[in-house]
């Protein structure tokens, strides 16, 4: 379980993470989405204690990360840089982080295993290409058996049979109940994986919602409607479930309708229609849609403060 | 995904402890080429100098107090000829201090160092206890035989262990060079950069020395004594050069700079971002 509260930070006057208030659940996968720069990053570093919150706080399982005794056990984390000494092989690298908390060999050879590293364990971290530097962050994640396992950009590098693993080593971490907590910043992505999200722009939160919520909402048929009588076929439309914008004279958006309902109501009304065209929006596009508009609120509120 | 943990491998009682945090220090160190490198080359290079210095020392034409050669001791004495390595070895083990942090930072291992013990001071002591601990076990030993060495090649001319202060000056050397490279992790912690950390070594040991000597007489005297190199040097040598503090505030002196710049580098360690 993490738990932020108006979590803010700011770097000289640049406010990479501003109010950003939501609670990760354990037994789900989370998927946290933004655009690049948005402040995932940052926001994942707070949470692990590596930068420190300009305002606001944030707890996992219940308590400031540097208070537990047994941090490894509590939050398992895949950096986005690079964590490794490049010197160090890579299982070295394990045995150092685990001996900080008494854990050993055997459990560092199990995450080895787990993550497929066996053939390179002995080698130097620096020569690993970019998938195998993932795979050894993922090792250093699960090596405390952790309750909440907080991945940046995991499939970052991994080709498409590491993407299939990480897919499937997601599900089960949650199947077992504990909180995953995953970045990306493409929707089709954790389209795949996730079962909530957090969708953040600019460092604000913009969604935080069941991935079946967002499906349904992205996935709202919107049908276009021209029509030279078109204000009277408004009138006609409207209902309480039913939204119409229009951008030019005689053409209507409607969403809330289907097609077939507003081709016989505009036949019973007696009403023309040059087009009646269903457009299906896919989640990639409201993804976009909704961090845009977040990108031009942030604008405008910085002229009006200005 | 049926086996991606087996809690049997996690021992139950796993949590940070202290003398954990150091064995992780010591993994990371033993693990570290480079670290291994630079501590045999300390100890090639102090050995090597030493007794070549002596051997300069036993030709019968040179007396003693003659002026060293450069990089030298700072005199050719029995004493100083053979634990004249000092100054080249300080440079050498002052890198393997600054390596083992400012490296962390280098590499970006730092943010999985203070991810795994995130109150963080624990993990700059440990570093610096086992860079310590490890430097001392291994100098003390370069240090006495290299002693015994030099003075074996200086035959008659040589001094002996048990003469008024050797003892003194011959453990101080270890400790110096001990100290040096824990001068080296703390200031590689406070700037965080390899090539910046090694500069203000180079600068505090070497340069400052040098321009202090050319102020005014009044001031270089008063500031001259004070500072780490020749606060080591009082310890390191027999004692009684006016130049020098007294071995016992030398040794003061020297372990307050450490005290100082460790001190600073744990606050910068609670205090910024990693
Ligand atoms: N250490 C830092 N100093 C100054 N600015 C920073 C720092 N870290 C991040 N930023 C700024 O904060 C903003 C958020 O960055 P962050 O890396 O958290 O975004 P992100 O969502 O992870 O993006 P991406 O998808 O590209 O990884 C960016 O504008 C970035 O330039
Ligand atoms: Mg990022």
């Amino acid at each position: 379980m993490i738990e932020a509260r108006d979590l803010s930070k700011r770097y000289g006057d640049r406010l990479a993470v501003d109010s950003l208030t939501f609670t990760v659940a354990p037994g789900v996968v989370t998927g946290f989405l933004g655009p690049n720069g948005a402040g995932k990053s940052t926001t994942m570093r707070m949470i692990l204690g590596l930068d420190a919150p300009t305002g606001g706080t944030v707890r996992v399982n219940g308590r400031r990360y540097a208070e537990h005794r047994d941090p490894l056990r509590q939050i398992g984390a895949l950096l986005e840089a690079k964590a490794v000494h490049t010197g160090r092989s890579a299982r070295d690298h394990l045995l150092a982080l685990g001996a900080t908390h008494g854990i050993g060999r055997r459990r560092v050879d199990e995450v080895i295993d787990l993550v497929g590293l066996r053939e390179v364990a002995g080698k130097r971290a620096g020569g690993f290409s970019l998938g195998m530097g993932q795979r050894l962050g993922i090792a250093a994640a699960l090596l405390g058996d952790p309750a909440v396992v907080m991945l940046d950009e995991p499939v970052n590098g991994l080709d498409p049979d590491g993407i299939r693993w990480i897919r499937g080593l997601l599900r089960g971490l949650a199947a077992e109940g504990r909180t995953v907590f995953v970045s990306s910043h493409l929707m089709s992505e954790m389209a795949q994986t996730a079962d909530h999200l957090i969708v953040v722009g600019r460092g604000r939160l913009l969604a935080d919602v069941s991935l079946a919520e967002f499906t349904r909402q992205a996935s709202r048929t919107t049908v276009r409607v021209r029509s030279p009588q078109a204000a009277a076929l408004r009138d006609l439309l409207a209902g309480p479930d039913v939204t119409i914008t229009g951008g030019e004279p005689g053409l209507l958006e409607v969403s809330g309708l289907r097609r077939e309902v507003i081709g016989d109501r505009a036949a019973a009304a007696g009403l023309t229609l040059h087009e009646l065209t269903a457009t299906e929006a896919s989640l990639e596009e409201a993804f976009m849609t909704m961090t845009r508009d977040a990108v031009e609120y942030a604008g405008a509120t910085a002229g009006e403060t200005r | 995904m049926t086996t991606t943990t087996a809690p049997t491998a996690v021992p139950t009682g796993a949590r940070i402890t202290g003398p954990r945090v150091v064995r992780a220090e010591w993994i990371k160190f033993r693990s570290l080429r480079s670290s291994l490198i630079m501590l045999a080359a300390t100890v090639v290079v102090f050995d090597a100098l030493g007794l070549g210095f002596s051997a300069f020392l036993a030709d019968a034409t040179i007396e003693p107090g003659t002026p060293a050669p450069p990089g030298g001791p700072s005199s050719l004495d029995p004493l100083g000829a053979s634990l004249g390595g000092v100054n080249l070895a300080q440079l050498l083990i002052a890198t393997l201090g600054v390596l083992l942090t400012a490296g962390e930072y280098a590499t970006g291992m730092i943010r999985t160092s203070l991810a795994a013990v995130p109150r963080r001071w624990p993990v700059l002591t440990a570093k610096i206890a086992v860079l310590a601990g490890v430097s001392l076990a291994v100098l003390l030993p370069t240090v006495l035989l290299t002693f015994l060495g030099g003075q074996a090649v200086l035959g008659d001319k040589g001094i002996a262990l048990g003469d008024d202060g050797v003892l003194r000056a011959v453990l101080g050397t270890a400790v110096y060079l001990a100290g040096i490279g824990v001068l080296g992790a703390a200031l590689g912690s406070l700037l965080r950069t390899t090539a910046g950390a090694l500069t203000s070594v180079v600068a505090l040991l070497l340069v400052v020395p040098g321009v202090v000597s050319l102020l005014p007489e009044s001031w270089s005297e008063a500031i001259s004594p004070y500072l780490p190199s020749n606060a080591g040097q009082a310890f390191m040598s027999l004692g009684g050069d006016p130049n020098l503090l007294s071995p016992q505030a030398g040794a003061a002196v020297f372990v307050g700079w450490l005290l100082a710049l460790v001190g600073a580098a744990l606050i910068r360690l609670l205090r910024r971002d990693a």
